[in-house]
C-alpha cells in the first residue's frame, strides 16, 4: 500500500489554488471524483487480506477526512469572498437625500385654535359653531344690543342687508346654543368674524374665540381663574397672571378686559364677563337659578404672542415662505 | 374724552402722582389711552421783556435786545423779526436746556448774548412758529414760563365705554377719583345770577316726553367780541375744542366741565316764542355748519314762528347763531331723552359733542346749575345784563329703585366683603340707599344711565372695590365624559389628512372680487355687501377657488414653482328658505411637478389622477365622478364628484382659458368638495376572514376607446358573478397591435370559494361568464 499522507498537503494547495467554486469542483474530482486518487485507493482495499485491510482503510480515510475539511474551509472562503464582493457592489451613499414628496401644512391661525380647542376640552368644553352671515337680532339685540345703542357704532358691522350683517364677533353662537340646551352648558366657538377696518393692526377678517360656562355657581372668580389657566397652559407659562380691568359689553355684567402679564407690562388679551340676564331672558334660561360667564379671545393675536409673528397681514398674504414656518 | 390733569384737579385733588391717578383711572374701568406732557421737560425760561432793541453791528438780521427779567437785565442777541420793544416773551436763561439746546452765554457776531428768547416751537409748544411766542401786555416779568403757561399739566384721553356716559365732563371723572379716592369733590361758583333784565323768551313744549326739562334765559346788552380769557382758551385746547368767539366757548367750556351741552341764540333773530316740537316731514333747516338738510318727522327741534331754529340737542341752525354782531342772547339748557336724540345725528352723517351726550343720557339733575354757571361766565366775561331763568318742566326719567341681595352680589363674584364695606362703596359712588337685612334698596344718582338691576350695583361695588382684589379660582364642577362618535369624523381630520398628502393649509378672505364670482365660477347674482371695505372685496364667495388661485399667483410671483394649497371655510349663497345658506367647503389646488423637485426621479407634471387620488381619499373611496363641465375647468378634464348619489363638488384642470389669465406657465389642478358629507365614516364592522385563499388570472379586452371603464366595473359589479369576488385595471394600452378607436384593458380577477378550493375548472368557468359579460355589454373581444 503506497503512502498517501502526501496527499493532504497536495490537495490543500491545489485548493487554494482555486478562485471560484467551478475551479474548487475540478480540483476535487482529482481526489474524490468518481476516479479520484482516494476514490480508488479505496476501491483497492477490496484485494487486501483479513488482516491488512482494516488498518489500510482507516489509514486512507484520515486522508480523505483531511481533503474534505481542506476542500470545506476552501469553499467556504470563496462564498464568503463571493458574497462580500457582492455587498461591497451594492453599497451606496447614505447620505444621499432621501426621495420626499410635498410637506404638508396646517396655517398658524388653525395651529392656534386647535391648541386652544384641546386645552378647553380637556376640562369639557365642546365646540359650537354658528353662521357667519348673521340677523340683526342674534348679532345685536339677543346680546342686548338694542337699535341706536351706541355700542352698534363701536363693532363697524359688514352689511348683506337691511337686518342681515357678518358677525362682528362668535358671541352669537352663544345665542344659538342656549336656545337649544338646558344648562349646565360649556362651549367654546370659534370662528370668523367680520369688522369693517384694514390696517396694520387690523384685519377686515379675524377669528375669534368665544367661551360660555353656564351652571348654577358659576362666579366671576371662577371666570378669572378659567382664563388664567387657560393662558398659564397655553403659553406653557406658569408665572403667568391675568389682571381683569373694568370694562362693557351689553351682554355682559359685570364685564372686563382681560389683560395678561407680558415682560414685565400688560397686553390686552380679551373681554369677558358674566352673562347679561338680559341675554338669559332672551333664550328662557332662568337668570336666578343660573349664573354664566363668557369670553373672548382673539385667536390672531394669540397666535402672534404665541409665535412671534409681528404683522397681523401674514396670516391673510399666504405666503409660502410663512406659512411653511409652522411645519 | 380728552381733558387737562390740572383742570381736573380743580374739582379734585388726590394726593397721588398723574402715574397714579392715570392707573387708578384705569383700574376703576376709565381706561386712559394716552397721558401726555403738555410740554416738554425744560426750566430756567422765564418772561421777559424786550425794553431795548438796536441792530447788530455786523449783522443786518440780528438784533441786540437788552430783556427785562425783573430782577435783572440782560443783553440778548436775537433773530427774530418780531422782536421789538415791549414784546413779553419767553426767555431761557443761561443753563437752560430745551429741545436738545443748552443756553450758554456767548458771543454773536461779536455781541454778548446771555440767553435766548424763544418761539412755541422752540418751547416743543408748536411744530411750527414764526417767530417768538408773544406774550400778553400783563405777564408778569420774570415769572417761570411754565407756572405761568400752565404747561407742568398732562393731557390725559380716556376711553370711555358706552354706559359711562356721565364721565363725558370734569364733573363727572372727579366724582369717580372722588369715589377711588376718597378726596372731596369741588364744584365751581355757580350762583344764582342777580337779575337786571325784564327781557323774558317765551319757550313751550310740545314734545314733553322727548324734552322733559327746558331752562332758558335772556341776557341782554353782552359784548359778543370780548376776549375768551386765557384759563379758558387753555381748558378748551386742552381737550380738543377750538376757540370761536366767547360766547361759543363758554358754552363749549360748561358743557366740559358739567356735561350738559347748551346752546345760545342770538336773541333779536328770534321771531315769536321759542317751541320744542318734532319736526315736520322734510322741514328744512340750515344748520351752523353751514349745511342745508331736510328733517324727518322724529327728528326734535326747537322752532320759532320762522320754523325750525336748531335741531335738539345735535346742532343750533345758521339763521339764529350768535356773531360778533350780537348783543342779546338767549341761553338754553336743556334735556333730551336717549330715546329722543339715539340715532339722529348719525342719520344725518353728524355726530356732535352735544349728540354724543345726549343719546348716552344728560344729568338731568344739572340742567338748572349748568345755566347758572354759564350765565356767571357770560357776564363775567362778556357783560351784560340777565333776564329771569325760564324753566319748563314736565316728567323727569324715574330712577326706579335697585334692590342689591349681599348674598348674591358675594356668589356672583365669588368674593367675601363684609356687608357694611358694600355699604361705604355705595355712599362713596353717590348712591341713596337704605339696608333692610342682606338687601340693599339703592337709588342712583340723576347722572347715572346705566343702573338699573341688580348686576349693575355688583359690577359697581366689584370695580370700586377693585376688580385685581378678586381671586382667580377655577371652578369645580361634576365630572362626566364627554360624548365621542366614532363614525363622525371631524373638520381636523379633513385637514389632516390633507396636510399629510403634502397639501398647506391657507385662509383667505370670505369676500372677494365680484368678477370670480361672476368669471370664474358663473355666479352671476353672488351676495353683495352693502359697505365693502374694498371693490375688490364686494361679494361673499359661493366657492373657494379663486382665493386658491390668487394665494397660488402670489407665491409664484415670489418664487415659487410648484404648491399644493388647500382652505377649509365657507361658501355664502342665497337660499330660498332663510335668504342665505353657508356651506362648509374643502378645496384644494395642485400646480407643477408631481413631486418635488429631487434626484433619481423622473419629473412628472401633476395630471388629474394624482389629484383624483386625494378626492378618493377624503370620500373614504366611496365617490363617484361624472364627466361634467364647469366655467373653471378643462371641458375634457373634470368631473362632477357624487357621494351616495348626491353632487358634492367638482374636480378637474383648470381650463387653458383661465390659465392664461392668471398667467400660470403649468397645469393647475382643482377640487372642491362640500365638506360636511366627508365627516362620516360608518364604525367598522368584523366579517369573517375566509380559510381558503384566492386565486388570481388575467384577463385582457379590447373595447371602445370611449368606453368609460367604470360602467365596466358596475357591469361587473351589477353582474356579480359567482366566486369574483375582486377585479382590477392594471393597464391600459393604446396603439400598435390595437385598432384605432380602440383600448386595451388588462384585467386581474380573484376569485374564491369560501367553504372549500377552487380547482381550475370552477374558475375557467367563472372567467369564460366574466368574459361573455364583457363581450354582449361593451362588444368586448379577447386580446389574442
Amino acid at each position: 500500500m503506497t503512502n498517501l499522507e502526501h496527499l493532504i498537503s497536495e490537495s490543500l494547495a491545489d485548493f487554494t489554488a482555486c478562485s471560484d467554486m467551478p475551479a474548487l469542483e475540478n480540483a476535487k474530482a482529482k481526489y474524490l471524483g468518481k476516479t479520484g486518487v482516494l476514490t480508488d485507493a479505496l476501491k483497492g482495499l477490496g484485494k487486501l487480506s483479513n488482516e491488512d485491510r482494516p488498518a489500510a482503510g482507516a489509514a486512507i480515510n484520515v486522508v480523505k477526512q483531511a481533503v474534505e475539511a481542506a476542500l470545506n474551509a476552501r469553499r467556504e472562503a470563496i462564498l464568503n469572498a463571493e458574497q462580500a464582493k457582492q455587498l461591497a457592489a451594492e453599497s451606496l451613499d447614505v447620505t444621499l437625500p432621501a426621495r420626499t414628496q410635498s410637506q404638508g401644512g396646517l396655517h398658524p391661525v388653525t395651529l392656534t385654535l386647535r391648541r386652544i380647542e384641546e386645552l378647553f376640552h380637556s376640562i369639557g368644553f365642546d365646540v359650537a359653531t354658528g353662521p357667519e352671515i348673521e340677523t340683526d337680532f342674534y348679532n345685536f339685540t339677543a346680546l342686548n344690543i338694542p337699535e341706536n345703542h351706541p355700542a352698534r357704532a363701536m363693532h363697524d358691522t359688514f352689511y348683506v342687508d337691511e337686518n342681515k350683517v357678518l358677525r362682528t364677533h362668535t358671541s352669537p353662537v352663544q345665542i344659538h346654543y342656549m336656545e337649544n340646551k338646558e344648562p349646565p352648558l360649556k362651549i367654546i366657538a370659534p370662528g370668523r368674524v367680520y369688522r369693517v377696518d384694514s390696517d396694520a393692526t387690523h384685519s377686515p377678517m379675524f377669528h375669534q374665540v368665544e367661551g360660555l360656562w353656564v351652571d348654577e355657581n358659576i362666579s366671576f372668580a371662577n371666570l378669572k381663574g378659567v382664563v388664567q389657566d387657560f393662558l398659564q397652559k397655553f403659553f406653557e407659562r406658569d408665572d403667568l397672571t391675568v389682571r381683569f380691568r373694568p370694562s362693557f359689553f351689553p351682554f355682559t355684567e359685570p364685564s372686563a378686559e382681560m389683560d395678561m402679564s407680558w415682560n414685565g407690562g400688560w397686553l390686552e388679551i380679551g373681554g369677558c364677563g358674566m352673562v347679561h340676564p338680559e341675554v338669559f331672558k332672551h333664550v328662557n334660561i332662568d337668570s336666578e337659578k343660573y349664573r354664566g360667564f363668557a369670553f373672548g379671545l382673539g385667536v390672531e393675536r394669540l397666535a402672534m404672542l404665541r409665535y412671534g409673528v409681528n404683522d397681523l397681514r401674514h396670516f391673510f398674504n399666504n405666503d409660502l415662505r410663512f406659512l411653511s414656518q409652522f411645519k | 374724552m380728552q381733558f387737562s390733569e390740572n383742570w381736573l384737579r380743580t374739582f379734585v385733588n388726590p394726593a397721588i402722582s398723574s402715574a397714579e391717578l392715570s392707573n387708578a383711572l384705569t383700574m376703576a374701568g376709565l381706561e386712559v389711552e394716552e397721558m401726555t406732557p403738555v410740554a416738554p421737560a425744560f426750566d430756567r425760561i422765564v418772561i421777559g421783556e424786550i425794553v431795548e432793541a438796536l441792530k447788530h453791528p455786523d449783522a443786518d438780521r440780528l438784533q441786540v435786545c437788552k430783556v427785562n427779567l425783573g430782577k435783572e437785565i440782560l443783553q440778548i442777541v436775537c433773530g427774530a423779526s418780531n422782536a421789538r420793544v415791549g414784546l413779553k416773551a419767553p426767555c431761557a436763561l443761561v443753563g437752560a436746556e430745551l429741545s436738545g439746546i443748552s443756553i450758554k452765554a456767548a458771543k454773536v457776531r461779536g455781541v454778548e448774548s446771555f440767553g435766548m428768547m424763544c418761539s412755541a416751537k422752540e418751547l416743543g409748544l408748536a411744530v411750527e412758529a414764526n417767530g417768538l411766542l408773544e406774550l400778553p401786555n400783563d405777564a408778569p416779568v420774570g415769572q417761570d414760563i411754565r407756572q405761568y403757561l400752565d404747561l407742568n399739566d398732562q393731557l390725559l384721553t380716556l376711553k370711555l365705554t358706552p354706559n359711562r356716559a356721565d364721565c363725558l365732563s370734569i364733573l363727572g371723572i372727579a366724582r369717580d377719583v372722588a369715589a377711588i379716592t376718597g378726596a372731596p369733590v369741588i364744584l365751581p361758583a355757580a350762583n344764582a345770577a342777580k337779575i337786571e333784565s325784564t327781557k323774558i323768551q317765551t319757550v313751550s313744549i310740545d314734545a314733553l316726553d322727548a324734552c322733559p326739562a327746558y331752562y332758558g334765559r335772556v341776557i341782554e346788552a353782552v359784548n359778543a367780541r370780548a376776549k375768551t380769557p386765557d384759563w379758558m382758551l387753555r381748558n378748551l385746547e386742552r381737550s380738543g375744542i377750538r376757540s370761536i368767539s366767547a360766547i361759543v366757548d363758554i358754552t363749549n367750556f360748561v358743557l366740559l366741565e358739567f356735561g350738559q351741552p347748551m346752546h345760545a341764540f342770538d336773541l333779536t333773530k328770534l321771531s315769536g316764542g321759542i317751541q320744542v316740537r318734532f319736526a315736520k316731514k322734510d322741514e328744512p333747516i340750515r344748520l351752523l355748519n353751514n349745511t342745508d338738510v331736510k328733517l324727518a318727522s322724529d327728528d326734535l327741534v326747537i322752532a320759532d314762528d320762522s320754523g325750525a331754529i336748531a335741531l335738539a340737542g345735535i346742532m343750533g341752525g345758521e339763521s339764529t347763531s350768535v356773531t360778533d354782531a350780537t348783543s342779546n342772547i338767549f341761553l338754553e339748557s336743556a334735556f333730551f331723552t336717549p330715546d329722543s336724540i339715539a340715532g339722529k345725528a348719525r342719520r344725518l352723517g353728524l355726530s356732535t359733542d352735544s349728540s354724543y351726550r345726549f343719546e348716552r343720557g344728560v344729568d338731568f339733575g344739572i340742567t338748572q346749575m349748568a345755566l347758572e354757571r354759564a350765565t356767571a361766565l357770560v357776564l363775567a366775561i362778556c357783560g351784560g345784563k340777565a333776564g329771569e331763568m325760564i324753566a319748563v318742566i314736565n316728567t323727569l326719567p324715574n330712577r326706579k329703585i335697585v334692590y342689591l341681595r349681599y348674598a348674591r352680589l358675594l356668589s356672583v363674584l365669588g368674593i367675601s366683603i363684609p356687608q357694611a364695606t358694600v355699604g361705604t362703596l355705595l355712599a362713596q359712588l353717590g348712591f341713596e340707599f337704605s339696608a333692610n337685612g342682606d338687601v340693599f334698596a339703592v337709588h342712583a344718582p340723576t347722572y347715572r344711565f346705566d343702573i338699573a338691576i341688580e348686576e349693575d350695583l355688583i359690577e359697581e361695588i366689584a370695580r370700586l372695590h377693585g376688580y385685581d382684589k378678586i381671586a382667580a379660582i377655577t371652578p369645580t364642577a361634576s365630572l362626566g365624559m364627554l360624548p365621542a362618535s366614532e363614525s363622525a369624523l371631524n373638520q381636523a381630520w379633513l385637514r389632516d389628512t390633507l396636510q399629510m398628502q403634502g397639501y398647506q393649509e391657507i385662509v383667505t378672505y370670505s369676500f372677494v372680487d365680484e368678477s370670480w364670482e361672476r368669471d370664474l365660477l358663473g355666479n352671476p347674482n353672488p351676495i353683495k355687501l352693502k359697505n365693502p371695505i374694498a371693490s375688490n372685496l364686494s361679494v361673499m364667495r359661493s366657492g373657494l377657488w379663486g382665493g386658491l388661485l390668487d394665494t397660488l399667483t402670489y407665491n409664484l410671483n415670489r418664487k415659487q414653482e410648484r404648491a399644493m394649497l388647500f382652505e377649509l371655510g365657507s361658501s355664502y349663497h342665497h337660499s330660498e328658505q332663510s335668504a342665505y345658506s353657508e356651506n362648509l367647503r374643502v378645496a384644494g389646488l395642485y400646480y407643477g411637478s408631481f413631486q418635488p423637485e429631487q434626484w433619481g426621479v423622473i419629473a412628472k407634471e401633476v395630471d388629474f389622477y394624482d389629484v383624483k387620488a386625494t378626492v378618493d381619499c377624503l370620500t373614504h373611496g366611496k365617490a363617484e365622478y361624472r364627466a361634467e363641465t364647469h366655467n373653471a375647468l378643462h371641458p375634457g378634464q373634470s368631473a362632477r364628484v357624487y357621494l351616495d348619489g348626491n353632487p358634492i363638488g367638482w374636480l378637474g384642470k383648470l381650463h387653458p382659458k383661465w390659465q392664461q389669465h392668471y398667467s400660470l406657465a403649468k397645469n393647475t389642478y382643482l377640487f372642491e368638495l362640500e365638506a360636511l358629507p366627508l365627516l362620516h365614516k360608518p364604525l367598522a364592522q368584523y366579517e369573517e376572514v375566509p380559510k381558503t385563499l384566492a386565486i388570481r388570472r388575467d384577463l385582457a379586452v379590447i373595447v371602445n376607446a370611449d368606453l368609460p371603464v367604470q360602467h365596466l366595473f358596475d357591469a361587473i359589479t351589477q353582474a356579480s358573478i359567482s366566486l369574483v369576488i375582486q377585479v382590477q385595471l392594471f393597464d391600459i394600452y393604446q396603439g400598435k397591435g390595437i385598432p384605432e378607436n380602440k383600448k386595451s384593458l388588462a384585467l386581474s380577477v380573484l376569485m374564491q370559494d369560501t367553504h372549500k378550493t377552487l380547482v381550475d375548472t370552477e374558475a375557467e368557468v367563472a372567467m369564460a361568464e366574466l368574459l361573455k359579460l364583457l363581450e354582449n355589454q361593451f362588444s368586448a373581444s379577447l386580446r389574442n
